[in-house]
């Protein structure tokens, strides 16, 4: 027993400490209420079970309907070993907002109200269903991966000649929530700060979460070539790097622009906590899109990764930005979070990590590419050539 | 045909009947030390904020089209025909988004309890539907609340305003505020001083969210007709460039 922790890596004693940390949190929030496990009150309601669990959760799940638009609609072909562990990263990442959401409801064992008590003036009804819509395309989409494990062939070829309605399902489904966690926003006129509130908050939404998806993709290809030593697919990285420089510089023009015709400019000489958020958020996506025009540091594996990060912090932050630091002047208190919020979202995010880890080792969602090498006519293992196949 | 309430600030003399009387009304305690927290609470449904030399009266001001109704992803929140905003405790799933969205901040959680609710005003619905008037009406012993056709009030108030000029600030609070609001204030001083809002939009909020709601099955159809074309095209060209080499090869 002795002999078995003292093997324990130090990240595996950090994921264990954060799990038991999470599970005492787990503890005091349905044991105790709300009330004792957050920082929340009446004049804030919404914490960073929303802000950050909900609205980057989904936002850094994007590369999952980004990529499977390249591959499978945009027939880029070259993007089709990364296209898998980004429906991976977009399931996973997907089934656990729906987890914090269990932590966040008031009462979560009514979670499905909203499937059968309609309100379609509520952009919260719409992302709900959109959310459950697209949970159930990407399990739809991440199945082969488990048939092919189990050598279940019959079924796969049914899902193969499904696959190209499910991914454009899925396409529209993402824009739709995708946009509308922008939409929410849209009703908080004089509440939320001027420069995030907008009524292009949908667009803004959108285009951001498309670049972060592109950054998670990178993220995690680096990740998993260091995790099980496979050699980094660097002209791939380096394709996705350009399209993330021109998706980030896009999405940085709207803004501006947004807040040239809003006259909301001037406000960003006040010197206030807000101006000075709002610049690092700027900052951490201006400064990797000016990067990643340039070759030298595209073609360097570390600065890729770095560049990745700073857009996955940017588009955080930019989510933080519009759930707390805009909320907090109309509100008028000052809200940080409580340690138990903390621990809990650690605690997910660590699942997350450990979860696709598993997958990635049990699960052929690096295998696709060696696969077809191998066996290019047999379609069972070949997922998605069917599907194209079949459009022919 | 909707009732409201018309709240004169020049008439109250902040003896707070109204407070207690809506604490009896929804079961809740109340005493001093409630009485002296001058803040909307689960367990202070309207207060009485002292500014100044006046009195002014807070609670919901069920807006004639709310901003917490229409965001409500169950329809918990319903804006009744009769005027007053109500809660219907046994859809809410506890978002919050109501409390999130509301422009005045006024619906209240139950933080505390293992299954918490929202707490707000609803305007006596119950007693109001039974033809009797709202609690805090009448107990009020000066009628500085005053209940209500909100027509009939919006007029009262503008016959009040031009028969005592020199009383009132010259405007009445909620007619335009978020569209409308079914609570009304009427002040001596400009309504920032009594704590009021001022800065708000003169629209429903909830036209804000439609204006892009609205479009969503737009998008969806629109869209998929594009991805759908987009498929064809890329896959298309291969299919061309494969029956191609096949007749090269013949």
């Amino acid at each position: 027993m002795i002999d078995r922790l003292k093997k324990l890596t130090f990240w595996q004693w950090v994921f264990a400490a954060v799990m038991a940390a999470g599970a005492y949190a787990t503890f005091v929030r349905f044991f105790y209420g709300l009330g004792a496990s957050t920082n929340l009150n009446d004049q804030f309601p919404w914490g960073i079970w929303v802000g950050f669990d909900v609205l980057c959760g989904v936002a850094l799940a994007a590369g999952g309907f980004t990529l499977a638009a390249a591959v499978h609609l945009f027939n880029i072909k070259r993007y089709k070993p990364i296209a898998r562990p980004a429906i991976l990263t977009a399931y996973l990442g997907y089934l656990l907002v729906v987890v914090a959401l269990m932590f966040d409801l008031g009462r979560p064992y009514r979670i499905w109200h909203p499937m059968i008590m309609w309100n379609p003036r509520s952009v919260m009804f719409e992302v709900g269903w959109c959310v459950t819509l697209y949970t159930t395309v990407l399990t739809l989409e991440f199945l082969p991966l488990v048939l092919e494990r189990l050598r279940l062939r019959t079924p796969l070829k049914w899902m193969h000649s499904m696959m190209v309605p499910l991914v454009i399902a899925g396409c529209i489904l993402s824009t739709l929530h995708q946009s509308s966690l922008g939409s929410v926003y849209l009703i908080m006129e004089g509440k939320l700060h001027a420069l995030w509130y907008t009524s292009m908050l949908p667009v803004m939404f959108f285009a951001s979460a498309v670049c972060v998806g592109l950054a998670m993709t990178i993220f995690e290809g680096w990740h998993s070539a260091k995790a099980f030593g496979r050699p980094l697919e660097l002209p791939l990285m380096q394709g996705l790097a350009r399209v993330l420089a021109v998706a980030v510089s896009t999405y940085l023009t709207l803004r501006f622009l947004d807040l040239l015709h809003r006259g909301a400019l001037p406000l960003l000489s006040e010197p206030s906590t807000e101006t000075y958020l709002f610049m690092l958020e700027i900052l951490l996506l201006a400064l990797p899109a000016l990067l990643l025009f340039r070759a030298h540091v595209r073609a360097n594996p570390k600065a890729l990764y770095a560049c990745a990060v700073m857009v996955v912090f940017g588009v955080v932050t930019n989510r933080l930005n519009v759930s707390v630091t805009g909320m907090e002047r109309a509100a008028g208190v000052s809200y940080l979070p409580r340690w138990t919020e903390v621990a809990v979202t650690l605690a997910i995010v660590a699942a997350a990590f450990a979860i696709f880890r598993l997958a990635a080792r049990h699960l052929p969602v690096f295998e696709d590419s060696e696969h077809e090498e191998e066996e290019t006519p047999a379609p069972a293992l070949a997922p998605y050539e069917h599907a194209a196949a079949q459009g022919d | 045909m909707a009732r409201g309430v018309l709240f004169d600030s020049t008439l109250c003399v902040g003896c707070r009947e109204c407070e207690g009387a809506c604490a009896k009304r929804w079961n809740q305690p109340y005493d001093e030390s409630i009485a002296r927290t001058e803040k909307i609470s689960y367990r202070k449904l309207t207060t009485i904020q002292t500014k100044g030399e006046n009195f002014v009266r807070r609670m919901c001001m069920h807006c004639v089209d709310p901003a917490c109704a229409s965001v409500c992803p169950v329809g918990a929140l319903e804006k009744t025909k009769l005027g007053p905003v109500v809660y219907h405790e046994d859809r809410c799933m506890g978002c919050r988004y109501c409390m999130v969205a509301c422009p005045f901040n006024v619906p209240s959680y139950t933080w505390n309890e293992p299954l918490p609710k929202v707490k707000k005003c609803d305007m006596c619905f119950e007693r109001q539907s039974a033809g009797k008037q709202t609690a805090c009406a009448e107990a009020c012993p000066t009628g500085a609340t005053l209940l209500g056709e909100r027509d009939e009030l919006i007029a009262e108030a503008k016959k009040r305003l031009a028969e005592k000029p020199a009383e009132y600030h010259p405007k009445v609070y909620g007619i335009e505020e978020v569209g409308g609001t079914s609570v009304l204030f009427l002040s001596k001083v400009p309504f920032e001083q009594l704590g009021l809002r001022t800065d708000l939009p003169r629209h429903a909020l909830p036209q804000n969210t439609w204006a892009v709601l609205s479009h969503v099955p737009d998008v969806a159809a629109v869209g998929s007709v594009l991805l759908g074309g987009v498929y064809w095209i890329t896959h298309r060209r291969e299919a061309v460039a494969r029956a191609e080499a096949k007749g090269g090869a013949r």
